[in-house]
């Protein structure tokens, strides 16, 4: 395997009946870039999502992590070696406040073996993760309960349970929709500093003008098959991406 | 007295804000006003549980305490597996069963006492009864409910057809508690204990766990916690509390047999957390303790009983659907703003 990769997806493929959901897609994740997925409704970005995580079994095809086999863990295995993911619908714990969110993470035997977790630690450096990506602890955000809190902080704590976690490889699964301008625009930054800190990251996304700032390599997918691969302007100008996107209209 | 800057600042905020912080159990003890307001309800029901088997007119009523607190256990096991850990368990009478029939068994073939049978059963038959339960574990809600439905019924049937354990004649002549106090005051310190336990426990860490599983598991394993180990480590907490209810109850009759899986045990303590309140843990005990006793009241209208019982029920479902405890806290906590502010 190069030097560098981090994920290494083989030919992954899943059917959902008499549907190719995801179709013998493989993609390389190098230490510390970006790279985005893009595609239409219904490519099979979050399939890919789900298999990679190991939230849905593989019909055929392989994963490594850090050179490892991950093909055939559970979830919750593959988050413990450090690969985590968000949920395109938000999975906060409506019934606990905020930073009690970030308890469960923060008690995860992945974080125990690599901080002592003492207990009552956890509330403070649950709170102190919250503020890194701007949950006002002057204004009480942190203690608010999950329930009362806008989509944008959903979004963020969903970002923060991985970060709990100190992940080496995050899989954002469209962490920017449902989001106003101005969120997207404190969301952007957050991105870009995980990035510096080391944090590889995989971005399913629908907003690509967002998503282009940060990306360092675009993969896109249509009706489960990777189409193309590239630089974002590469993949841009791409004919089968345009047809993907635009395709019904122009013909 | 003077609470030292820190301990103010951070109440008033809390109060100031109108966070629920004080739900959660984190309280700030400035003054003994505050003080005794937390801890007068604490106070009122331990003293009433405790002292409450000296006010029993006869020994009837005071074995019908020691039954209520059976199904107290029942229904805190119900209430904390249900809205702590997000398993809805028909089956605490599969807990009652494997807790008595171990205690029967010891008893009865080994010869050991009770002070031996009932530990080994409440902790043997909690891991029995985990192992049994492991394989619902993927299973949620209403799917894992009508599984557990099945538990009782089948082992009472397994134990029927097999005729193994007595069969159908169950084990009479088992070691009984030496006296009625002995009976009364070993079931009582273990309710408040395990109330106050499992009360301190959800607001744990892991018990934040526990509650994560219940709202969303999904998170829960993409946060790198096996939910199969915390459901079975929750199961167990559950299920020991359930096997001491039936090591005790067989110990209390000197008798097992297989109305140990009657869907009594079952049923009574859901309607208890339904009437006591759900997610409360303190609700559906005091729940036990007040359908129970009613059951014997109503035994004088003969087979109008089950009408009233019933009319009981509804009526609590229609008109407090939220159940006693959650009402008495929020005007209880009302009336404490009011105080304060």
């Amino acid at each position: 395997m190069a030097e560098g990769v981090l994920l290494q997806v083989k030919d992954v493929c899943k059917s959902f009946g008499g549907l190719r959901a995801v179709d013998s897609v493989s993609l390389d994740l190098h230490k510390g870039e970006i790279v985005g997925i893009i595609g239409p409704n219904g490519s099979g970005k979050t399939t890919l999502v789900n298999l990679i995580t190991g939230f849905l079994r593989k019909d055929t095809g392989r994963v490594f992590y850090k050179g490892r086999d991950i093909t055939n863990l559970p979830p919750h295995k593959v988050a413990d070696l450090g690969l985590v993911r968000t949920f395109q619908v938000m999975r906060p714990y409506y019934s606990l406040p905020a930073y009690k969110n970030l308890i469960v993470p923060l008690y995860a035997p992945r974080v125990k073996r690599t901080k002592g977790g003492r207990l009552g630690d956890r509330d403070a450096v649950a709170i102190d993760i919250l503020e890194d990506v701007g949950f006002e602890r002057d204004a009480y955000v942190p203690y608010k309960p999950a329930s009362a809190l806008p989509t944008g902080y959903l979004k963020r704590l969903e970002l923060c349970r991985c970060l709990a976690l100190r992940p080496e490889l995050i899989i954002c699964d469209e962490i920017f929709s449902g989001l106003s301008p101005s969120e997207i625009a404190s969301m952007v930054p957050i991105i870009e500093r995980l990035q510096m800190e080391g944090i590889t990251l995989m971005m399913v996304e629908h907003r690509l003008r967002e998503l282009f700032r940060v990306a360092n390599r675009v993969v896109a997918m249509n009706f489960g098959e990777k189409v193309a691969e590239g630089t974002p302007h590469e993949v841009m100008e791409n004919e089968k991406v345009k047809d993907a996107y635009l395709g019904w209209e122009a013909t | 007295m003077a609470p030292d800057p820190g301990q103010r600042e951070r109440r008033r905020e809390r109060l100031d804000r109108g966070l629920k912080v004080r739900t959660e159990g984190i309280y700030a003890l400035s003054s003994w006003k505050e003080i005794s307001y937390l801890l007068a309800p604490r106070l009122i029901l331990i003293l009433g549980l405790i002292l409450l088997p000296l006010f029993m007119p006869n020994l009837y009523w005071q074995r019908v305490i020691c039954i209520t607190g059976i199904f107290g256990l029942l229904a805190l096991a119900f209430d904390f597996l249900a809205n702590y850990v997000g398993l809805i368990s028909l089956g605490s009478a599969l807990f009652i069963g494997i807790g008595g029939y171990i205690a029967g068994i010891l008893n009865s073939t080994l010869g050991l006492p009770i002070v031996v049978t009932i530990p080994v059963a409440t902790f043997g038959g909690a891991f029995l009864s985990t192992v049994l339960l492991s394989p619902c574990f993927p299973l949620r809600g209403i799917y894992f409910a009508i599984v557990t439905l099945m538990y009782p019924l089948a082992a009472s049937r397994i134990i029927e057809a097999l005729d193994i354990f007595g069969g159908t004649e169950g084990m009479p002549g088992l070691d009984t508690m030496p006296n009625i106090w002995s009976a009364l005051y070993s079931i009582i310190p273990v309710l408040l204990f395990s109330l106050f336990a499992l009360r301190r426990l959800v607001t744990e860490d892991i018990g934040l766990v526990f509650r994560g599983i219940k709202d969303n598991d999904q998170a829960v394993r993409a946060s790198g916690i096996s939910i199969a180990r915390y459901k079975a480590c929750g199961t167990f907490i559950a299920a020991a509390i359930g096997c001491f209810a039936g090591a005790y109850l067989v110990h209390l009759y000197g008798w097992a047999g297989i109305s140990l899986f009657a869907l009594d045990f079952s049923i009574m303590p859901i309607a208890a957390s339904v009437i006591g309140g759900m997610g409360t843990l303190v609700g559906p005990v005091l729940g036990a303790f007040i359908l129970i006793p009613l059951t014997e009241l109503l035994r004088e209208f003969g087979s109008l009983r089950i009408v009233l019982y019933s009319l009981l029920l509804v009526g609590f479902i229609v008109f407090k659907p939220e159940g006693l405890m959650t009402y008495a806290q929020r005007k209880y906590h009302q009336f404490e703003h009011w105080v304060e502010v």
